[in-house]
Formats: structure tokens, sequence, C-alpha cells
């Protein structure tokens, strides 16, 4: 991969590498810190850009294919750009049972997407199932990038996304 | 008597130094079948099939399970025949199962053993969605339908050749192998070297074939079409008709080919003499004249294009001299159409080869003259196979014939390049010979540059100095050299690469079974046929003498360099595409 000298990747894409580079010094280049350098890397980019982690195994001295196998394996990675909200809906058993249903097809109505799940075209919302988050007690449950929703029902979850707002 | 054995089923075998219970009982005499072990790679224990009951301990993998003095192992039960069975039919189920279809067919592992264990049906169904097949590069094609997930490929690829093209992607029930980012192989830094072929148990890595292309100009009949085959294949292409002598093997293809419609069939032995002429003064110019070294031979295409890739530092290094087969294109193109009376544009120049690079070596845009590529198609030995019993041409009952002139004649110098540690033999041959009367017949062995040794090392007088050679075979050995001459902790000035172990005469272009004994009795040949040649020294070919005094001129001379010397390009190291 080139790059240009103001930390660009030299292709089309355009993404600014400069955080991945800061990243990998600050976790170390052994093999063991991929693991740690992909979360942060997604933390900073919302995803896993092709061209980050083409870096990561230039610096770490190891192939993008393997790379590539670890960031495919691992469901808390994505190689899709996500939005800036992750809502993550939980369709554990009492999730389920309890009506989840109603809460997904609120949340795509209120945030415009079509699709089960993806993310909207403005990049605003990511909209995931998970299995169980294990909060089954407040069924039927949600998480919005790290906060969690219990006992929702359609209206309070179209309130707490407008409050996101 | 001492109690240092294991009991498999009821018969004592002593335990000598084995890594684990499945050497031990192959060593019983028992063949028990695995897909994902080979005793070159990691151990990854993933096809199950070396399942046995281990007293005490219950069924254990013994590919994987270390041996302890006093185990008792029963092989073969009731359970593990079933175990092994059940999990053989469930392979079946993710595999596209063509076989009448499929280039592995009758050289398939999965087949065999699906004959051998008994199945004698499809007990579960393909649900899996069909993908595309890989046709991307020059060299290979990559089928994730049959693909079974031994991982053989992967492991080969990282251990063995130190890149890690492919790996495994995803998880559970939808995993699979791929290259990074799911790009085709003609997308990644594959240098084509195809050792992950060699040991796929399917057809999901196969050779790309040429032998359509060949038959089409053969039957074409404005076209002429002349071929060269390489030194390692006469080691190999024999075992498909149980011909062990290599000499009788080519001589036997030779006439094979003559009956499939080939004009001429040359010998590629021919130019790899050129080469050692024109290398090896090329080193010792360097050597006089302070030029780069250590200088790296620059035959092996897979080696080139690695070195392009991930050493573009050491690309001055490289040799300027073209590959054997290259050089040979090169002549066939400017010399040939006189000598034949054909014009390039009607010249088919066809090689056979052992490897699967030289694919995509002969696709290089430098490889060309006047617009016309030097060598059009690369056959390899399987190809050559393949086209021999197309045409039911009957190689057991063939007459022996020889190679046609004047690039028919070799030195035995030019068939040792087919293993490892040939070029180097060659090039020292010539520098020590010359000069000497009966340099020409006598045959002078280097015996320390000989054998599968990962790095071998010799260091010669020379004027008041000395000379340091190593000869490595293996490109995770390559690396791992490249990276000691950068740090200064070896040094030398002359090194011979071969990026597959064992040099070409275990190319991804030999015949199947391509695994390291096979490779071992195929280097012995070689040198058994390098004994039975006339000459020796590739400067006493009288055919290159004759090339250099009526055509070629001066050894490094103008002519020498416009058609036998190529120059290299820093490759990008993610895609394997040539830097901008």
């Amino acid at each position: 991969m080139t790059q240009t000298n103001d930390g660009k990747c030299g292709c089309c894409c355009g993404i600014d590498l400069t955080r991945v580079k800061e990243i990998i010094s600050e976790c170390g280049t052994k093999e063991n810190c991929l693991i740690p350098i992909l979360q942060k890397v997604q933390d900073e980019y919302r995803y896993l850009p092709e061209e980050a982690m083409a870096l990561i195994a230039e610096k770490l001295g190891i192939s993008p294919a393997t790379v590539f196998g670890v960031a495919t394996f691992y469901a808390q990675f994505s190689l899709d750009p996500k939005g800036k909200y992750i809502i993550k809906v939980c369709n554990g058993t009492a999730c389920h049972v309890r009506g989840n249903k109603t809460i997904i097809d609120a949340i795509r109505n209120r945030i415009g997407l079509e699709a089960q799940s993806g993310t909207t075209s403005d990049m605003m919302y990511t909209l995931e199932t998970v299995s169980c988050l294990g909060a089954c007690s407040l069924a039927p449950a949600v998480i919005i990038n790290d906060k969690v929703y219990g006992t929702m029902n359609p209206t309070k979850m179209v309130a707490a996304i407008d409050e996101l707002e | 008597m001492s109690n240092n054995f294991i009991t498999v089923d009821g018969i004592q075998v002593p335990l000598e130094g084995e890594k684990n219970l499945l050497e031990v009982i192959r060593k019983s005499g028992i063949e028990l079948p695995t897909f994902c072990y080979h005793s070159n790679l990691s151990v990854y224990g993933a096809c199950r099939m070396c399942i046995c009951e281990v007293e005490g301990r219950g069924l254990l993998p013994t590919c994987s399970t270390p041996p302890e003095p006093g185990m008792s192992i029963k092989v073969n039960t009731e359970k593990t025949i079933k175990i092994r069975k059940t999990a053989l039919e469930l392979l079946l189920s993710v595999h596209n199962g063509n076989c009448q279809t499929c280039t592995m067919s009758t050289n398939c592992r999965l087949q065999e053993l699906a004959e051998n264990l008994g199945v004698d049906g499809f007990r579960f169904p393909n649900t899996k969605p069909v993908v595309p097949v890989d046709e991307s590069s020059f060299s290979l094609v990559r089928d994730p339908n049959k693909c079974i997930l031994c991982g053989d490929c992967v492991r080969m690829c990282k251990e063995i050749q130190g890149i890690g093209v492919l790996d495994f992607v995803g998880r559970g029930s939808t995993v699979r192998v791929a290259p990074a980012f799911n790009k085709d192989l003609m997308d990644v830094e594959c240098v084509y070297c195809g050792q992950c072929s060699t040991c796929c148990p399917t057809g999901a890595l196969t050779v790309k074939s040429d032998v359509q292309n060949v038959f089409d100009a053969i039957h074409d009949p404005s076209k002429t079409v002349i071929v060269h085959v390489a030194p390692a294949v006469r080691a190999s292409v024999g075992e498909a008709f149980g011909e062990e002598n290599s000499e009788m093997a080519l001589n036997k293809a030779i006439a094979a080919m003559r009956r499939i419609g080939f004009d001429k069939v040359y010998d590629t032995c021919f130019t790899a003499d050129l080469t050692t002429v024109e290398e090896a003064t090329e080193f010792l110019t360097r050597v006089e004249k302070g030029g780069v070294l250590p200088q790296f031979t620059s035959c092996c295409p897979a080696w080139v294009k690695f070195c392009e890739q991930f050493y573009p530092e050491f690309i001055p290094n490289l040799s300027t001299c073209k590959s054997p087969m290259g050089m040979f294109g090169a002549l066939a193109r400017n010399y040939l159409p006189k000598e034949l009376g054909v014009e390039n544009k009607d010249l088919v120049v066809v090689t056979v080869m052992p490897c699967t690079a030289k694919k995509f070596e002969v696709n290089r845009p430098e490889m060309t003259t006047d617009g016309f590529k030097d060598n059009d198609y690369v056959l390899t030995t399987q190809e050559l196979v393949k086209m021999i019993k197309m045409t039911g041409v009957n190689f057991k009952a063939l007459a022996p014939e020889s190679c046609d002139m004047p690039f028919g004649f070799k030195s035995g110098a030019g068939v040792i390049y087919g293993t490892t540690g040939g070029v180097a033999e060659a090039v020292l041959r010539m520098a020590t010979h010359a000069g000497s009367p009966d340099a020409a017949t006598k045959s002078v062995e280097f015996k320390e540059v000989r054998g599968f040794e990962g790095v071998k090392e010799l260091v010669l007088p020379y004027k008041d100095t000395f000379v340091k050679l190593a000869v490595v075979n293996g490109l995770a050995n390559t690396r791992a050299l490249l990276e000691k001459i950068k740090s200064g902790e070896a040094d030398y000035n002359i090194v011979e690469v071969m990026s597959c172990p064992g040099g070409c005469v275990g190319g991804a272009g030999q015949l199947l079974p391509n695994d390291m004994d096979t490779r071992f009795k195929r280097m012995k040949e070689i040198y058994n046929n390098d004994s039975s040649q006339v000459v020796h020294n590739a400067e006493d070919n009288p055919y290159i003498k004759e090339l250099y005094a009526n055509y070629l001129g001066e050894v490094n001379g103008h002519m020498a360099h416009k058609l036998l010397h190529t120059t290299y390009d820093k490759r990008e190291k993610l895609t394997g595409k040539v830097c901008k």
C-alpha cells in the first residue's frame, strides 16, 4: 500500500491512517497486540477499514490474510462502516417472548431503515439484533452504544432515540 | 527389554523419537488415513480421520497426541471405524464432488479415502451455497466449493513459504479459506509457487491448464509449434508411466510430443547452460569491479516476485540474467525464425515446466520480442501427461527419440538446474574448471551444495581471497536468510534461491504425489542423469560455444544483454502489482 505524506492512504479511499499508526505505537507490534489494536481501531473508525488492516499487518509482520481472518472470526468486529449510534436489540428468549419484534419495527420506522438490520444512509444509526444481553429481567432490552435501555415498548424506544439527537 | 514401547492392536511397537501417535501407528504397518497431517507442517488436528481408542483415555486424534511409553492403542474398532466414516461423509456434504470433470480425479485424497473407508453413498446432502471459482491468476485455480477446510494450504503458505496468502475467514458453519479481504489470487501477494496445490487433498487448489490453448495452436495449420522441456520435468514425467530413468523418460516424452503434433522439441537445459555462462560471468564481473553483492540467482520466478514485493532493496542484487526459460524464449523469437524459415507471427513457443509460477513469468511484459510473448504457453508436467493421455499416445511402447538441434544438446550442469543447489553447482563447475584440459568431460561434484537442507553454505578460495556461497530453498528459509544478510549476521558473495522445498523437482507443476520423499527420489535421479551426460560443464557445451561464436558474440556482450538479460520492478506488498 502506498501512502502519501499527509498520512492518507494513497488509494482512492482517502482514509486518514494517522490514528491507526498512533494506536499501533501505543499497543506495540507483537503478534498478540493484534486484537487490542483492532478493537481500538474499530472504536476510532467505527469499523475496520481494509487499508487499516493492511497497515496493521505490515507493522506487525503478519500477513493481511491473518488479520482479515481474526477480524472476521469475532462478531465484535465490523468490516462495514457503522452509524454514529449502534442500536443492539436483544433477541434472547425473554426479549423475544416479550415482543422485541415490535421494538425492532418501531426503531426501523423511526430511523428510516427498510432492512431488518444495517446502517442508515446518513450514517447516523446502525440496527443490529444480538443474542442474549444478559439482562433478561429488563426484557425487552436494547443497548444504544454503551447505554442499556430496559423494559422497552415502542413509544419509550422512539422517545429514547429522539433524546439522542 | 526396555519399557519404551507402545502397544498397537496388541503388537509392541518401540518408540524411536516419534513426535505423535500417528507416526508410531504408521510405523507399525497401518496406513492410518489423514487429510490435515503433513510431517513438514505444524499439527492441526482438524480432519479427525486419525482418531483411535487409547486405553484409559478414550478416543483421541493420534496426530496431536504425543506418545508415552506403555500406551495401548486400538486402531480399528467398531467405534473408530464408524467415526472415521461419518467424519468423511460429513466432509463429502460440504464438497462439490463432480469427480468426473475434476482435474484432481484419481489424484484426489478425498476420493481415495471415500473409497478406502467404504463410503458408498451421500448420506448428508450438500446444502452449501455455490460460490465463484477464482481463475484470476495465470497459475492456479481456487475452487472453494471443493475445499474441506483441512488448512494444509494455509499452513504450507505460512510456514514453509513464509507468506500467508490464505487464511481462514469467518467461523462456524460459514468458515472458508480465502486470501485477504476475499480478493482474487491475482490481486494479492501470491507468488504463484503453487505449493498450496501440492498438499491440497481435493481439487480446491489446482494448476491452471493451458492444454486447450496448446491443442488449438497445434491444430492451426498456419502455426509452427515448438516446445522446450525444463530440467526437472524429466525426473517426474516418467512417474505416470512407470519409467524411472529420467533420460529414458525424457526421450520417450520427446517421442510423445512429436506424436501429439509439436513441430520441434528442444531442451531447456541448453539455455540453462547459457544461463550458467552468463550468470557466472556476471558474478565474476561484479566481484572484479566491485558490483553489488551478494548476487542472487534469478531463475526462479516465484523468488523474483517475492524479492520485488517483499525485499525491493535487494533488486540490485538479483542477477540480471533471464531464467533458462526466458533465455530460450528470447532465442526462439530472435534466432529460430530464420533457422526454421517461419515468421514470428506463425511461431508458437510452448514450454514444459515443473512450475506454476512460470505461467506468471511468461506474462511479464519484459518477456516479449517485437510484441510477441517470448514463450506463449507454459505446460506443467501434469499438463504434458494430460495431453499424452488425451491423445492416447502409448508412452510405454514409444521408442525413445532425441531433441532437435541446435537447442537440444545439454551438459550435466544444465540438468542439475532441476534441484536445489544445481545452479550453484553449475556456476562452481564453470568457475573452478576454467582452463583445465579435461574440464569438459571430467565430472566434479560439489556435495556441499547438494541435498534438501534449508540453507547450505560453501566457502571456496578465489584468487587471493574467498568466495562465500549459500544455497537456500523454501521461501520461509529465504526470508530468514535475507533478514540475516540485512542485519549483517550473514555475509555471502553469491546466493542461489529456489522457492520450492527441494528446488524445481518439487515444483507445483510436477506430478502428484509431490511429497518430500518423492522429491528426494527425483533429486537423486537428476544427479544420476548428470552422471550419464558426456559434458558436465556448461561452458564446454559445444553448441553453446557455437552460439556465441556465430550469433551472440561476447559473453555478457551487447547482443547477450539485449536477449538474455532483463530488469525488475518494485511491487506493492499488498497487491503484488508493479509500483507506479
